[in-house]
């Protein structure tokens, strides 16, 4: 009987597991495709811009969020309603700068490097960089000038 | 906690671009992209396995070979989704109705204790459902179900449990896995 009322949450921390591990199978195998750690960084962002470019839709859809008029206001969707809906972080913003284009997310527990161990051997590769091609791609999709980095 | 839609895309993606290496190299280097797929869905399944394997034990273990492959797509987060059907499991064993939504009642039983075979059959498979319905891309069906083949075979082997898992489809986004517990 506790089991199934447990059902719920626990197959979405299974569906979270899931894409963690995955993710982590995905960059193991790029590092075994690709020589140095440039390619598989490129590889993970073209990749992330892929989905990013499909998941503006979907987030669109299910958030109900109108058109940001700033670009304060497009950080404040994607840090408390994008990351809180996709990977049920919120990261805080900070690092504006003076003329308000630029601006940083610091994420305080990343889910993509939960049992993750990076070797010494890819001291220049950006685990996460998959989620720098997202952003980048649904930014993309409702404007189209903006670039962010890790 | 990561949305279930995030992993459907990174499927895609992953697909994608295992096949844009070598668009069309014959039936050899499909194969290869298949089996490196299938083999990256085996290290995930191992590592789900382990956390299925924690919890409390709702069957007996003389049943877990028959279990394992129910608990599997849908536990495993596949079903994660809300508005999934959950997964028709065709299994008519030890008078247990079977588990089917909306499964057709003329489909032929899937399981056949001597042999240890099961079909599990979704009707509307999450990777499937993105992709299309009807009979058009059927021929691209396989690439996209082999990376589930290893993740029911990797989960199986954390429970102990040898395995062969091949994947068929009959009309998208319909497909059966059928999971052949070998016998060691």
């Amino acid at each position: 009987m506790s089991r199934q009322a447990n059902r719920g949450t626990e197959s979405k921390k299974m569906s979270s597991e899931l894409f963690t591990l995955t993710y982590g199978a995905l960059v193991t195998q790029l590092c075994k495709d690709y020589e140095n750690d440039e390619d598989v960084n490129k590889q993970l962002d073209k990749m992330g811009y892929n989905i990013g470019v499909r998941l503006i839709e979907d987030f669109l859809a299910r958030s109900n969020v109108g058109r940001c008029h700033d670009f304060r206001e497009t950080a404040d969707v994607i840090a408390k309603v994008a990351f809180k809906m996709y990977l049920g972080i919120t990261p805080s913003i900070t690092n504006w700068s003076p003329a308000g284009d630029e601006f940083s997310l610091i994420l305080e527990n990343n889910p993509l490097v939960d049992f993750v161990e990076l070797p010494d051997n890819h001291s220049s590769l950006i685990y996460s960089n998959l989620l720098c091609g997202v952003l980048r791609g649904a930014l993309e999709m409702v404007s189209p000038s903006r670039t962010p980095e890790m | 906690m990561a949305d279930a839609v995030l992993f459907e895309f990174l499927h895609t993606e992953m697909v994608a671009e295992l096949w844009a290496h070598d668009p069309d190299s014959g039936p050899g280097g499909q194969n290869m992209s298949l089996s490196v797929l299938e083999g990256m869905g085996f290290r995930v399944g191992q590592a789900l396995g382990e956390s299925l394997a924690r919890r409390p034990p709702s069957i007996g273990l003389a049943q877990v070979s028959a279990a394992a492959p129910q608990a599997v797509p849908g536990d495993a987060g596949l079903q994660g989704g809300a508005g999934h059907p959950q997964v028709p499991v065709q299994r008519p064993v030890d008078g247990r109705v079977p588990e089917a939504d909306g499964q057709p009642p003329h489909q032929p039983p899937g399981f056949s204790s001597a042999q240890g075979t099961y079909v599990l059959q979704d009707n509307s498979f999450p990777l499937l459902i993105r992709m299309a319905s009807g009979l058009q891309y059927l021929e691209e069906a396989p690439k996209f179900l082999a990376f589930t083949c290893g993740l029911l075979r990797g989960t199986l082997c954390t429970l102990g449990v040898k395995s062969l898992v091949t994947a068929s489809v009959a009309a998208l986004p319909a497909c059966k896995f059928q999971v052949v517990i070998q016998k060691s």
